[in-house]
């Protein structure tokens, strides 16, 4: 293995033991156990829920609202008005219908991606470790070597390659997901390395269970709160490399996307006209919908590394606290006799 | 000397890598790269002789008889002596010639930015993880929104704002195309005053990544027991961040510097594009939107040997700074 493995995101290995172990002894408790594993509802937390869903729900619910994005009219580059809520493209057309259908189009790559991306590093990565050995070393050097050569050069000439009638949502999907899964695929290695060496994985195996249902009953479970992080990260990244590739022309010639919707105001000129509601509204929804991903992957963190096992720990005393104490102020207030240093005295513990 | 034995036989294999890759993505794309960049060829009044022909063959594959293998070597032989082909849009230029010119415009802008963001990253990060659960600790969540942005979006915005709107900076270009190219203030001043925006755009985009990552490493090395033994001690604080705790949560970023280093790139080839900056980035994309496929191989094949270059750099340097990793290898 290269060094190349501390990277900044969850510090695995020995340390993930200490945090799992909770997990896997409170298995008489399995409610608590599960509760273990999602992620405590802080205002970040719910900050990027609401922008994930809700956004989510423009992309699904909104082209079925809003008029035909192409229609052509005479009116071009007209800026927000009632009528037309983000203006007009060059040739008239409804800027916030194409954001509707676009927004539709990068959700639908960002997922598509994402799965294949997981898929391909919970293949290498959780495979290769479980197996170890040779498999084990060619697997991560595979990775290590995927995750050394830059990405978007890559994809830019892999595109540049494929003839514009053969490019579509397809394929510069599986070509993003190709170059996008070494990282992840390292870090479920990490972890799957640490998992492996339980004794209740060592059982299955003696007990002559086959390899394929020792990883997913077995190992899989622990690994979900990264595979899950994981996939997170897989489908910003995936968002932000496929707006950049319709950025410059190469993106899925039979979708549109809000990377080509940005392609079509830098070619109309946008910028040059003064024409902001034109290429500013699909980078925020990008941005913005990337920071509500994000935000939900800080919480997810929290569980997955343990070096952020207090901060959590911390949080939750501390809301016990809080509520306890307005439980006790309530408990006064109704008997109103009490003294408050019981109050206190409560609350402190 | 067997860490440092390791690496270079690592990043020995990953040249390989992308080299046999370059070699293998024309020969498994649909379409005949060598017809189009042939005619092209024609068009720009280039002699097309049964050489030429063999030439792009054993770089882009096609309809070469010769077993997979010969080429394969042959290809490799090309590339040793340096030879990557005419380039069909900047005809009759070498390839080579092609990237030499525009490699040093993209090297010192997405350099200094780079340098210039894990600067500031790393110590904004320190002061930040310093004191948790203060004020500037909600800071925090929101550079996930500058770290979501596309870089070329905000390059976009900035552009808007700063050169049109503002007029602070020229809206295009390396340099004042009035000046010829040269060693003299007035040219250096010109070529500052126009990267400043792309650097910019670099710094803001990347930034986040730093900053975060310097936090949690410092929110967990103040859990040390060697930092209570500091503080125990009556050290005084600044002494304690500089010297016990900063200089051990450091130690990711350095090596993470790799994996950015990358990233950034990826980033600024499409940030080059708006600006019309003369540098790979834009090059590669003008390759692209030619069909210069010779050009296209030479960059791709230039950008990731400077990426592996520079890892290669940090992964040794970061052998010396934290002896560990030299006795895990």
């Amino acid at each position: 293995m290269t060094h190349l493995s501390t990277d900044n995101g969850p510090t695995v290995g020995s340390a993930a033991d200490e945090k799992l172990a909770p997990v896997a002894s409170s298995a008489d408790r399995p409610r608590a156990g599960w509760r273990a594993m999602l992620p405590t509802m802080t205002p970040w937390l719910a900050l990027g829920l609401f922008l994930v869903i809700s956004i989510a729900l423009f992309g699904t619910i909104g082209p079925y609202l809003v008029g035909d994005p192409g229609q052509i009219r005479d009116i071009g580059l007209t800026a927000p008005s009632g009528e037309f809520v983000l203006g007009t493209t060059q040739t008239g057309q409804d800027v916030f219908a194409q954001l509707a259908h676009a927004t539709r189009g990068s959700l639908q790559i960002g997922l598509l991606v994402g799965l294949i991306a997981t898929a391909l590093s919970c293949f290498f990565g959780i495979y290769g470790a479980y197996r170890g050995g040779l498999t084990d070393e060619a697997f991560s050097l595979l990775s290590n070597v995927m995750l050394v050569i830059p990405g978007l050069p890559l994809v830019i000439v892999i595109s540049g390659f494929v003839p514009r009638e053969a490019r579509g949502l397809w394929t510069i999907a599986v070509v993003l997901a190709i170059t996008s899964w070494a990282g992840s695929a390292r870090v479920l290695r990490a972890q799957t390395l640490s998992v492996r060496s339980r004794d209740y994985v060592a059982a299955a195996r003696v007990a002559g269970e086959r390899s394929w249902r020792v990883i997913v009953v077995e190992i899989l479970p622990n690994l979900l709160p990264v595979i899950a992080s994981q996939f997170v990260f897989a489908v910003i990244a995936a968002i932000l490399g496929e707006a950049g590739l319709a950025f410059i022309g190469l993106g899925a010639s039979n979708a549109s996307t809000l990377g080509t919707m940005l392609f079509f105001a830098q070619n109309g000129f946008a910028l040059g006209m003064g024409a902001w509601w034109w290429f500013a509204p699909p980078g925020l929804l990008i941005a913005l919908f990337g920071m509500g991903l994000s935000l939900i992957n800080f919480s997810i963190d929290e569980i997955i590394n343990p070096k952020l096992k207090n901060v959590r720990a911390h949080r939750k005393r501390a809301r016990k606290a809080i509520r306890l104490e307005r439980e006790v102020r309530r408990a006064d207030r109704r008997t109103a006799g009490r003294s408050e240093a019981g109050a206190q005295e409560v609350a402190s513990r | 000397m067997r860490f440092v034995l390791r690496k270079l036989g690592f990043y020995a294999v990953a040249l390989w890598a992308a080299l046999t890759l370059n070699f293998a993505i024309p020969r498994l794309m649909p379409g005949n790269p060598v017809d189009i960049l042939l005619a092209r060829l024609q068009q720009r009044g280039g002699q097309v002789t049964a050489e030429t022909r063999t030439a792009y063959a054993l770089l882009l594959g096609g309809d070469s008889d010769q077993p997979i293998l010969e080429q394969y070597v042959q290809y490799l032989g090309n590339l040793l002596r340096g030879d990557l082909g005419v380039s069909v849009s900047y005809f009759p230029a070498r390839v080579s010639d092609v990237i030499l010119q525009s490699l040093p415009w993209t090297i010192v802008l997405v350099g200094l930015a780079t340098v210039i963001t894990a600067i500031l990253g790393v110590l904004l990060g320190a002061f930040v993880g310093w004191k948790p659960g203060t004020w500037l600790d909600s800071l925090v969540p929101a550079t996930t929104l500058m770290a979501s942005m596309p870089y070329f979006w905000l390059a976009l915005v900035l552009v808007y704002f700063l050169a049109r709107n503002l007029g602070w900076f020229p809206m295009q270009g390396g340099f004042d195309v009035t000046l010829q190219p040269g060693w003299n203030a007035d040219f250096i001043g010109s070529a500052i005053q126009h990267g400043f925006l792309p650097a910019l755009t670099i710094v803001l985009a990347s930034i986040g990544g730093w900053l975060l990552g310097m936090r949690n490493m410092m929110v967990s090395t103040l859990s040390e027991d060697y930092v209570l033994t500091a503080e125990a001690k009556g050290l005084s604080p600044t002494k304690i961040l500089r010297s016990y705790a900063a200089r051990n949560a450091v130690l990711p970023s350095v090596a993470g510097f790799a994996i950015s280093l990358g990233f950034v790139v990826s980033g600024s080839v499409i940030t080059e594009q708006v600006f019309s900056y003369p540098g790979i980035g834009s090059r590669l994309l003008m390759a692209v939107s030619n069909n210069d496929f010779a050009l296209m191989q030479g960059m791709f094949l230039f950008i990731t040997l400077s990426v592996l270059a520079a890892n290669l750099v940090v992964d040794l340097l970061y052998g010396l700074i934290d002896p560990r990793t030299r006795a895990r290898s």
